[in-house]
């Protein structure tokens, strides 16, 4: 080394001196964008030696990395395994929400727009048994539950309360094989019971071997069975096995086609029409309400619902007639004259029991409604409780209702609809026996 | 010293070559009287401004000095302080006056430095070198634009090397004797 200095000392000399001297220009010089020279040499003279370095650095580390330590490797497949499962599970968590948002949307449409009286509820448990298809919901005796109300969706029926506690009701769903239901065919106005199977799928029953139907028809409810009012979606047919007496049908159920976390449980049901077009073709389209015209209302009447209904309605109208109140007597009073010979419906004479005013509405319609509990939304008032001059007769669309899945299959309510596009159902009488005009597609 | 200009021009080794030394005080005050002289002379004497006296005393310090390392630190102490005394950056007469005294002192070695002819056509190459080189850094280095006369350059390259006879003559008397 002392060799090579002394050999080559001035030239050393002479390059540290020039150096030195160009490292002090350096410091002094600026180039024309003000940047001291000392900077650019350093950063031009570094940066291609820190990217060799860094290249070299990160090819070797890759290279030991990827091909020569794989100590961890296998660690890491598992971790990262165990996180796209976590994630996996957590998308399907977020699509069910979104899912459930979705429909509680769904359903909060159908509550505005369905004539009934209905409660939203939320399942929160099954019942035991492996065959039993029972559920649990939020709301219960507290809310205005009572045993027997329907649970419907925005899709159609899924089941009946069998029993309702201060904070929770017991839900029968539409496929327990205890379940029942009056069901009518929508073309063909064919009517049976829908009974549960335990599976999937529910059988209609007692209908003729006769009568003619296909699959895909629909089926609503019939109102027959005083419990899920006419005009519901029930199912499509699936499957259609000929018989005799009666032909085995198979019907999927339509409400819980996207399954079941919210309901409605309605309060006071009101019967609908049933849609002339099976509910899945049709767009979603909730339509306006419309005033019908003043000169019209006067000729629609309500239809009085079942033979119960009929029935109920014409006692209630002697009741009144008589200035006597049911069950406000007590044991042993005079009860009222039920072979009163009342006036036909239309005279003035006896107020309450014409056709504009008499209410035909099922049931519940009739008494006094309980308070509407938290959550329940009355769609319509009650058709006893409006005043004649408002009151709206026999709904009937200007165009049938188009329910679609996710929205209600609702038609609109009797006050909404005009006159002029009644079409009463075939195979209903179109005159009650108690002389009101019975508009089946009405309630 | 029994040289004569009109015998040789090479040397044949470099034992031959006599190193001259000079006091302190001469390599001091001569380096800095040549830049006063740059710095004020022209004041007065605008004529005189061509003479490029820092550089002359470097090539004759290193030529006579024989010794490359010495030759390149006077170069570069009378560089930088005639960079000090001029508007330049520090260093830009600093690296060409380094650069001429390491050369100087390595021509010294070859030739007979005492030769009035030799010294002439070193003054005049040495002033050319540094007018080029110092023409090549400030456009490398300063972008300046500068002119760059080749014959003014040639004629004053003249003048100082015929000042430059005169100068090392001169200061060949301020050598000490062996």
């Amino acid at each position: 080394m002392e060799t090579f200095l002394n050999r080559y000392r001035n030239i050393t000399v002479l390059l540290l001196v020039i150096f030195a001297q160009l490292v002090l220009l350096a410091v002094q010089v600026k180039n024309d964008q003000d940047v001291r020279m000392i900077r650019v040499w350093t950063v031009t003279a570094v940066t291609p030696v820190a990217r060799m370095i860094e290249w070299l650095r990160g090819g070797s580390s890759g290279l030991v990395h990827d091909y020569v330590v794989l100590r961890d490797t296998h660690e890491q497949n598992v971790k990262l395994r165990a996180e796209m499962d976590r994630l996996k599970l957590e998308n399907i968590f977020l699509r069910n929400e979104l899912n459930t948002a979705d429909r509680a949307k769904a359903l909060a449409v159908f509550q505005a727009h369905t004539p009934s009286k209905t409660l939203a509820a939320r399942v929160i448990g099954t019942a035991a048994g492996t065959n039993s298809k029972v559920v649990f919901v939020d709301r219960g005796s507290a809310s205005g539950v009572q045993r027997g109300m329907a649970v419907v969706t925005p899709d159609g029926i899924v089941g009946k309360v069998i029993a309702a506690y201060p904070t929770a009701s017991q839900v029968m769903l539409i496929t327990d094989p205890d379940f029942a239901a009056g069901v009518v065919s929508q073309p063909g106005q064919v009517r049976g019971t829908l009974k549960g199977q335990g599976t999937p799928l529910c059988k209609v029953d007692y209908v003729g071997g006769e009568e003619k139907l296909q699959v895909g028809d629909w089926f609503y409810t019939s109102g027959d069975d005083r419990i899920f009012p006419r005009g519901f979606p029930v199912g499509v047919i699936k499957a259609i096995h000929p018989g005799h007496p009666f032909q085995e049908i198979y019907v999927e159920p339509a409400g819980l086609q996207r399954g079941m976390d919210d309901a409605l449980i309605l309060l006071e049901g009101v019967h609908q029409e049933i849609p002339k077009e099976p509910v899945a073709s049709q767009p979603v389209y909730i339509a306006p309400a419309l005033a019908p015209p003043a000169d019209t209302q006067a000729r629609v009447q309500p239809s009085a619902g079942t033979e119960a209904d009929k029935l109920r309605a014409q006692y209630k109208a002697l009741g009144d007639a008589q200035g006597h109140k049911f069950g406000e007597g007590l044991p042993g009073a005079k009860p009222p004259d039920f072979n009163l010979k009342l006036p036909p419906a239309g005279t003035p004479a006896v107020p309450g029991l014409s056709g504009t005013t008499k209410p035909a509405t099922m049931a519940p319609a009739v008494r006094k409604p309980p308070a509407p509990p938290s959550g329940s939304v009355p769609a319509t008032q009650p058709a006893s409780e409006k005043p004649p001059a408002t009151q709206s007769p026999a709904p009937t669309p200007a165009k049938p209702p188009a329910p679609a899945a996710g929205t209600a299959p609702a038609t609109q309510p009797a006050s909404e609809k005009p006159p002029a596009a009644q079409s009463p159902a075939p195979s209903q009488p179109p005159v009650a026996p108690d002389g009101t005009a019975q508009r089946p597609n009405s309630q | 010293m029994s040289y004569t200009g009109s015998e040789r021009i090479l040397l044949n080794s470099q034992r031959e070559g006599q190193v001259s030394r000079f006091r302190v005080w001469v390599m001091l005050v001569v380096p800095l009287a040549a830049i006063l002289f740059q710095v004020y002379v022209p004041l007065f004497f605008q004529f005189l401004g061509f003479v490029e006296m820092p550089l002359l005393v470097v090539v004759y310090f290193a030529l006579m000095r024989r010794n490359q390392v010495h030759g390149l630190l006077v170069g570069a102490l009378v560089g930088l302080a005639q960079d000090s005394l001029s508007k330049n950056p520090l260093g830009m007469f600093g690296i060409v006056n380094t650069l001429v005294g390491y050369f100087s002192a390595s021509v010294g070695v070859r030739f007979d430095v005492d030769n009035w002819v030799i010294r002439l056509l070193l003054a005049f190459f040495f002033f050319a070198f540094h007018q080029s080189f110092y023409w090549v850094m400030a456009r490398a280095l300063l972008a300046q634009q500068m002119a760059f006369e080749v014959r003014q350059m040639l004629l004053i390259g003249l003048l100082n090397a015929a000042v430059g006879v005169a100068l090392f003559h001169f200061l060949d008397r301020l050598r000490e004797s062996a």
